[in-house]
């Protein structure tokens, strides 16, 4: 509906025709269609996030099996927030409570990976189906990525002595009415909203220009089958890139639309979200360089398996 | 009255510190405000997201940076 109220608008009452007007219906179509579903995910999501913080997780992953540690760890990502500036207390604060360090690494990728605004961002742009391979891949990456790590015995990499805590931990929940919620979560949806909206409407806008002026075979050629590498490229391009996953989603879908390959989208995405360059600077005062570099490289290689997979089926 | 900010330093927590005073000065309670960066002293409050707040040494609120209105209500309680 809004497609075709979008198109009578740039076509009719505005007037534009060829080319331009084929640019600036796609960045008015998508721009208002991103901007609202970013606003009803990110408003549900914060929603549900005023049941559960990280304190909960961390109280609630205490004593775990590795098992369940793992595969909770991964599912609670998707819900609790994750800003990268909370990495050091987080990390510290679940290996205090005797949370295997795989386990805790397993969250830590699964939280930046599955955030809501790349939720949000995929599910505009690529519909459900992309944005539930995007979800249940990123989760077999942080539980896997998290269980080799467990595995290789790092206990001795972290350089902050943490006194453990041994008593069952208790996560004080405020208990709020359901409006209360609604008043939070919307106040967190706003706040969000305003630090991103810019950077959807840049993105969309160098989108919709390569898609109006910019050739498919241009495309095909550097990021479709004829560039075997162009998975790895990918990867090493998005982790500069975090702080940026609203602006440059639309680039891929654009990208995607003229020939990029979905796989090498996914592993470009993934990049993005899953291996962030501050969030390594942080991590880098508790944890060694040795670890960091274990960290990227199993995630960045999980990723990288991931996106030539998808390139092969699909 | 004393009201901890606690926080490594990233930008939510700051913006916390400022939206505390503002709400201390509106409540017009004395009170003393102090920014905790030390990781281990947040640790022994328990708090795993910051920015973390505490009111004479009882956590009342972590990860989020609450409004002056909701810092208010918090020191009149």
């Amino acid at each position: 509906m809004w497609y075709e109220l979008s198109r009578e608008f740039i076509y009719n009452t505005v007037g534009f025709e060829g080319k331009l007007a084929d640019a600036s219906h796609f960045f008015l179509y998508d721009t208002i269609k991103i901007w609202f579903l970013l606003l009803t995910i990110i408003f549900a999501v914060s929603f549900l996030r005023t049941w559960v913080n990280s304190e909960y997780v961390r109280a609630h992953l205490q004593g775990k099996s590795a098992l369940y540690g793992h595969v909770g760890a991964s599912l609670f990502g998707i819900i609790t927030p994750f800003c990268s500036c909370s990495a050091i207390p987080l990390f510290l604060g679940f290996i205090q409570a005797r949370i295997p360090v795989g386990v805790t690494f397993s969250y830590l990728i699964s939280a930046p990976m599955n955030n809501e605004i790349a939720i949000a961002m995929l599910f505009g742009l690529f519909g459900w189906k992309v944005t539930s391979i995007y979800i249940g891949f990123g989760l077999l990456v942080a539980i896997l990525g998290g269980y080799v790590i467990g595995k290789m015995g790092m206990e001795k990499e972290i350089l902050i002595d943490v006194k453990p805590i041994d008593t069952k931990l208790e996560a004080n929940l405020t208990k709020l009415s359901l409006q209360e919620r609604a008043k939070e979560a919307w106040y967190y949806t706003f706040d969000i909203f305003k630090k991103i909206y810019l950077y959807v409407l840049l993105g969309v806008g160098v989108g919709a220009w390569i898609h109006g002026y910019i050739p498919t075979d241009f495309i095909a050629r550097y990021t479709g089958e004829g560039n075997p590498f162009a998975v790895i490229l990918a990867v090493i391009m998005g982790i500069p890139m975090y702080s940026n996953a609203a602006g440059v989603m639309p680039l891929v879908e654009v990208l995607t639309s003229k020939g990029m390959l979905l796989g090498t989208a996914l592993s470009f995405m993934m990049a993005v979200t899953a291996l962030s360059l501050p969030e390594a600077l942080i991590l880098k005062k508790i944890i060694s360089l040795k670890l960091i570099g274990i960290f990227f490289a199993i995630v960045g290689s999980g990723i990288i398996a991931i996106g030539y997979l998808f390139n092969m089926i699909l | 009255m004393k009201i901890e900010v606690l926080g490594t330093g990233c930008a939510k927590c700051v913006t916390l510190e400022k939206v505390v005073k503002e709400a201390v000065a509106k409540s017009g309670k004395f009170a003393q405000i102090e920014k905790v960066d030390d990781i281990m002293k947040i640790m022994e409050y328990q708090v795993v997201s910051t920015p973390g707040l505490v009111i004479d040494g009882k956590v009342v609120s972590t990860g989020k940076v609450l409004s002056v209105d909701e810092v208010v209500a918090l020191i009149n309680k």
